[in-house]
């Protein structure tokens, strides 16, 4: 596992039936490019999260397929449709196989 | 009518080069809820100079880099301060102890602490910045190794101690053991180096509003420091600045942790008496 990998997510706690809401990650990550070479010379492998998906009651949102281009502590923003209450999971996949996970309960009025 | 409407829209077009350049008029309010003093009266000290109002580097930043502050989820300096975090609870050195063993959590103990660094301290007789504070307390409390000066642990335990003043106002003493220290600050402040001949007074000061070339030059205020800048993807210290800055003048620079850098930071802290704790800020 990276160090110092830590995901965040900020959705709302409520929303309205029906209701476009914005949905904030972000996880601390190197996203080491593998392009990249140290001070005697040696490539550093590459060590990226690949992969982001959210998901909502088993269905999913987004599905993200990430490249080394992308810098360091990847951060999305993206909306997502409320049709009932439920749960958002949120997963990661890193290069190293190692997968964060992180959940958040929205209720709907 | 439809003229002069199209006349405005040209006048718009045309106007950004050197619109863009001034400090914008915006507020800024952390999380919907700590307002700050982005643009306050200049303290009395500086009356001998032509400026009158400081402002904080967040005005002269685009709407987007602003924003990144608005919001401590989009404020990515906010990673570091969990990292600071976790810092702060790791026991390490030949005591045994943490930060937390004797200080407890950040937000009861250094409440309004980042206002008032630099500052004198008696029992060593010098001008200590929050940074050699730390490393202090590292090395006679805690038997640790000291961190490097303007190492990314120590940017994050400062960003840790910055966050829990945020809001308050910089409030750094000029007076008293400190002065001598203040009046070093402020002739290097005023003296030129470098092959450029330039102090920090002719950008920051004379200059501030203007480009240098694809840069904006702020007043140089270091309210907001610790500062995450996008251009480096991580948290940047004070005397780090001061190192780069100059450079850039193309002059052998101090070191981090020298005199003449706390000296500097003190003074430069001073200028900034009366506008908010920003740190983390965000900047480009």
């Amino acid at each position: 596992m990276a160090q110092g990998v830590r995901p965040r997510v900020k959705v709302p706690r409520k929303a309205e039936a029906g209701e476009i809401i914005t949905i904030k990650t972000l996880i601390s990550h190197k996203m080491e490019s593998g392009q990249r070479k140290d001070s005697d010379g040696n490539v550093i492998p590459r060590s990226i999260i690949h992969r982001f998906t959210c998901d909502f009651n088993g269905q999913n949102v987004v599905d993200f397929k990430m490249e080394p281009a992308i810098s360091t502590n990847p951060y999305f923003e993206f909306e997502a449709t409320v049709p009932e209450s439920g749960e958002f999971k949120f997963t990661w996949h890193d290069d190293d196989g190692s997968v964060y996970e992180t959940a958040k309960k929205i209720e709907v009025a | 009518m439809k003229i002069r409407t199209l006349t405005a829209v040209a006048a718009m077009l045309i106007a950004p080069g050197f619109a863009m350049s001034d400090p914008d008029d915006d507020t800024l309010v952390v999380n919907g809820e700590i307002e700050m003093v982005t643009k306050t009266e200049a303290p009395d000290h500086m009356s001998d100079t032509y400026v009158d109002t400081i402002m904080s580097g967040w005005h002269f930043r685009s709407d987007e880099t602003q924003s990144l502050q608005m919001d401590d989820f989009d404020n990515s300096g906010m990673v570091f301060v969990d990292i600071g975090r976790d810092q702060w609870n790791t026991a390490e050195g030949g005591e045994g102890k943490s930060c937390a063993s004797c200080h407890g959590t950040p937000e009861e103990s250094m409440e309004g602490v980042r206002a008032t660094y630099p500052k004198w301290d008696a029992e060593a007789e010098e001008v200590q910045t929050l940074a050699m504070q730390v490393n202090d307390c590292r090395e006679s409390r805690m038997e640790a190794e000291p961190y490097g000066y303007t190492s990314g642990e120590m940017a994050n335990i400062e960003a840790l101690i910055a966050v829990q003043s945020r809001g308050m106002p910089v409030n750094v003493a000029i007076d008293g053991p400190v002065s001598e220290t203040w009046e070093r600050g402020k002739e290097l402040y005023y003296t030129r180096t470098g092959q450029l001949e330039l102090s920090c007074a002719n950008c920051h000061e004379d200059n501030y509003g203007n480009m240098i070339r694809a840069d904006h030059l702020s007043q140089g205020q270091i309210n907001g420091f610790p500062v995450y800048r996008l251009k480096n993807a991580k948290l940047n210290t004070v005397h780090a600045r001061f190192k780069g800055c100059v450079r850039d003048t193309r002059a052998e620079t101090y070191k981090p942790g020298s005199p003449e850098f706390v000296a500097l930071e003190l003074y430069v802290a001073s200028r900034g008496n009366g506008l908010s704790v920003e740190g983390p800020s965000v900047r480009n």
